[in-house]
């Protein structure tokens, strides 16, 4: 066990685990911040995705010793009240379904939206395509993204 | 106008009514103002009125209305509150939703499955909804003292028209509880219909997009243990002995112990499915600290014999023999084809003289078509939490049958069936999954172990080699042309592991004056369930393939093909129990031919289609692949669907666009195989489920505009586009595909 002082949605949190905890344990055990998805725990399914320093990754697949104190953005960090263009799009189009996977999905959009602003049609396909929706909502998701990007 | 009795579920409501109020009673207040402002909205009311067990009003007129039925992605907690709704007559943004608990007393079918939460509970909804709205204008009624004919509403306001009195629902509701309930009510007109027929978002989405905690595997409770199951690594195979000393000394691991979740003796439900009864647990206070000392579990297995078990189904106890053995796909697949070859030796349906069709037959068509066992793979893996104490016990978490799995818990924990609290989270996809509710006795029984509250979770590897899988399928389907290219003779036979997918009753039976239908099954140790569109999956796309080469052989044109079938089917249907509407089958392939402008030929443009009814809804769609850098891509799907009324479209519309891409994704890719009994996919990076790049490019959904009662959607989408798609992929490449998954390995659509 050992001690780590995280950054979670601008806040600092400690944690006292195993420092080979993955991220996504840490987060839905320990910070009581569920809405991050357990759905594979081998970085196949992405329902996990979080922002670290910004960047889209599968938080399944990262160490608490590997995120550090760097900061970490989750589902419920991603705005306040639920109004970041991606979540905004996301409610215009109606895209869930059971809407497990969805917290992903959007995490993964986002990082999409912020390193390239106006998605084409393949690069949505190409960035999405580790995000599994076992519904079928991808024609949704991806009208979704287009919304967003505005 | 129609006038229903208050009959069936009239329980509910008069339960209900004893206990409106809550205690404290309030006069008809004037002071409420007639409808809520948006303010009144955001505020939840101060005193709810319940007046009924559907729904209760507050004292500012917004209406809470329970959902009865599981919440599995099929938007039944959107669609179901708005039936109620409408005939309430209330504005939809006043209208708050909550998941109902199981309570046998107040709902019926509180079942996710079969696609039937709409159909069974549009009456009982729409009683529920109608029945308020009398009870409040009988409580305006006595106020005004007015005659209650006198009295109409409109978005949650009543009205007086000689008077000009007006009032809001929420100023009557006091009174309107104390009501008696009518002996019968009026439905609404369905040309009044304000909010069925409107598209309406999903009631939860907003807390889905926030990352909200509304599934079971997000629920948690004060003291809560994580529990883990270790069960057989093959189908074939039980627990032989255990050292868990490794376990035990892991971080954070409370207990290591072993669980038979069901009794001796214990005469299993349909849905008490599972192969793997025996199974190790580890308990602890952590996720990752269970998964560990799981990890380190000593376990040895050793062959389970062949058995024979009672199972009470629906249509009354059956018996099921349970062979031994360690199992292989090359092996299902021999066997299968063996069955297939040998003639049943009583027909499931024999009409006119098929032997003697087929002999005297211009040409005969052959083709023999299979499909693998599936995995539902739902993304949110099974998990229950259970609090089981010396006198009760409470569960709470995905299970689409809570009303059967409570009877099992009842009999497994020796507690009557009142002693037992199942609450329903929302849950994270079924797919016929989560009605084999073994989990949650899982839970309930480790949870009375430890004398504490747990939350059993699945590995996503112990969700997907637990088994109840799609069983696996072979069928041969022959047809007889006559010299002028007349389709004079059909014949199926086929079956699967456990269950055979052949309907004898279904088309093109009826069309044909000579038809014959046999089935065979193959007993299996490896447990198989109900998958989406259970019976159909397969046999949909198979027949529909079949009927695109019959059509071709006859030199007619796929559609005017089936239409002529249909025709016949109508002027003079042969044999009886047709197990369809023929008007309504060929409507939606009519539908659908207009709709796609079928019949225009478009540049590198490759279209199949197919049409379907199962579940009570009939769909019919048109696939159009064209070639990428070598590759087929589904440019667009076109699908006509008539399932009566449509009440949410949006959801609808959704679901439809939703069945299609998972046909589409498990028909080209998903397989679930077997090596000496062991599932050879346990994970998405060897079982292949569609993503974003394979899925259409568009879909165009039309619904067939009629007045009858509404049927589902959950189910008839996904087993027509299999034939669709596998009709359009051979005009795209010149080869016909007939063994599922159509694409092995690496290849990939687009």
């Amino acid at each position: 066990m050992a001690i780590f002082n995280l950054n979670i949605n601008g806040k600092k949190q400690q944690v006292d685990v195993d420092p080979l905890t993955p991220m996504l344990w840490v987060l839905r055990d320990h910070a009581n911040l569920v809405g991050t998805k357990y759905g594979c725990g081998n970085g196949t399914c992405g329902a996990c995705t979080i922002h670290l320093d910004g960047m889209a990754m599968r938080s399944c697949q990262m160490t608490v010793a590997q995120v550090g104190n760097k900061p970490v953005t989750t589902i419920e960090g991603l705005s306040e009240n639920g109004d970041h263009p991606v979540q905004k799009a996301w409610l215009e189009h109606d895209v869930a379904q059971c809407g497990y996977c969805q917290a992903g999905q959007i995490m993964n959009a986002a990082a999409l939206l912020n390193s390239s602003p106006n998605p084409s049609d393949e690069e949505i396909a190409g960035a999405m395509n580790g995000n599994i929706c076992r519904c079928g909502t991808y024609i949704r998701i991806r009208a979704a993204i287009k919304t967003a990007a505005g | 106008m129609t006038i229903i009795k208050t009959k069936y579920g009239r329980r509910s409501f008069i339960k209900s009514t004893v206990l409106a109020g809550g205690g404290m009673v309030l006069g008809f207040s004037w002071m409420a103002g007639c409808k809520p402002t948006p303010e009144q909205v955001l505020n939840m009311p101060k005193e709810w009125f319940n007046i009924n067990g559907f729904l209760k009003i507050g004292e500012n007129g917004v209406a809470t209305i329970m959902s009865q039925n599981p919440e599995i992605g099929q938007n039944v907690k959107t669609s179901m509150p708005m039936i109620i709704a409408e005939e309430l007559d209330i504005d939809w943004k006043n209208v708050i939703v909550e998941q109902a608990p199981l309570d046998t007393t107040l709902f019926k079918w509180q079942i996710a499955g079969g696609s039937q939460s709409i159909r069974q509970g549009w009456p009982v909804l729409r009683m529920a909804g109608a029945t308020a709205r009398r009870m409040l204008m009988e409580a305006a009624a006595q106020e005004w003292q007015v005659p209650v004919e006198e009295v109409t509403t409109e978005a949650g306001v009543l009205h007086h028209k000689a008077s000009g009195k007006s009032i809001g629902y929420g100023a009557v509701a006091s009174a309107a509880a104390k009501v008696p309930v009518p002996a019968e009510v009026k439905l609404k007109d369905l040309k009044d219909f304000k909010i069925i027929g409107t598209p309406r978002k999903n009631v939860d989405g907003l807390k889905l997009v926030k990352g909200e905690p509304l599934f079971g595997l997000d629920y948690r409770r004060d003291g809560m243990l994580i529990a883990m199951v270790a069960h057989p690594p093959a189908f074939g195979l039980k627990l032989k002995s255990v050292d868990d000393a490794a376990a035990k000394a892991m971080p954070g691991i409370k207990d290591v112990f072993t669980i038979n979740t069901y009794n001796n003796g214990y005469e299993k439900q349909w849905c008490d499915t599972s192969a793997f009864p025996e199974l190790v647990v580890v308990v602890g206070n952590t996720t990752w600290e269970v998964m560990n000392a799981k990890k380190v579990l000593k376990l040895e297995w050793e062959p389970s014999t062949a058995h024979t078990e009672t199972v009470q189904g629906w249509g009354g106890p059956q018996k099921v023999t349970v062979p031994g053995g360690l199992e292989n796909t090359n092996d299902h697949m021999t066997k299968m084809a063996s069955l297939t070859a040998k003639a049943a030796k009583t027909p499931l349906r024999k009409d006119g003289d098929p032997e003697a069709a087929f002999k005297n037959a211009a040409q005969v068509i052959e083709r023999t078509y299979t499909a693998p066992f599936l995995a539902h793979n739902t993304m949110e893996p099974m998990n229950f939490f259970a609090h089981v104490t010396a006198d009760k016990a409470e569960l709470v978490g995905p299970i689409q049958t809570p009303e059967f799995i409570e009877k099992t818990l009842s009999a497994r924990l020796g507690l009557p069936l009142e002693k037992i609290d199942i609450q329903m989270t929302r849950q994270g996809g079924g797919f016929g999954r989560r009605l084999y509710g073994h989990y949650v006795v899982e839970a309930a029984v480790i949870s009375q172990k430890m004398n504490a509250p747990i939350k059993l979770v699945y590995t996503r590897e112990d969700d997907m080699t637990q088994g109840v899988y799609r069983p696996a399928y072979h069928v041969t389907y022959r047809a007889a042309l006559d010299a002028n290219k007349n389709l004079v003779g059909f014949h199926i036979r086929g079956g699967g592991t456990s269950e055979s997918p052949v309907h004898a009753n279904r088309f093109p039976a009826g069309a044909v004056d000579n038809y014959l239908a046999e089935e065979w099954t193959l007993e299996t140790n490896i447990s198989t369930g109900a998958w989406r569109a259970p019976g159909s999956n397969f046999i949909a796309g198979a027949e529909q393939s079949f009927l695109d080469e019959v059509a071709e052989a006859a030199g007619k044109d796929p559609i005017e093909f089936r239409l002529a079938l249909f025709d016949k089917a109508i002027a003079s249907p042969v044999g009886k129990d047709n197990d369809y509407d023929a008007p309504r089958y060929a409507g939606v392939l009519k539908e659908v031919k207009e709709k796609s402008g079928w019949g225009q030929t478009q540049e590198g443009v490759h279209r199949g289609v197919s049409a379907y009814f199962c579940h009570d809804s009939y769909v019919a769609q048109v696939v159009d692949v064209v070639v990428e850098g070598g590759k087929p891509v589904v440019q667009k799907v076109h699908c006509a669907v008539d399932c009566g009324i449509v009440v949410n479209p949006e959801g609808a519309h959704n679901l439809v666009e939703g069945g299609i891409v998972d046909g589409i994704g498990h028909a080209l890719y998903s397989a679930m195989t077997f090596k000496d009994g062991t599932p050879e996919q346990s994970n998405f990076d060897k079982y292949r489920l569609i993503r974003h790049s394979e899925a259409p490019k568009s879909i165009a959904v039309h619904f067939v505009k009629n007045e009858i009662d509404p049927t589902g959607l959950g189910e008839p989408l996904n087993p027509p586009i299999i034939g669709a798609l596998a009709n359009a992929l051979y005009k795209a490449t010149g080869k016909r595909v007939y063994d599922q998954p159509f694409f092995m390995g690496k290849q990939m659509l687009g």
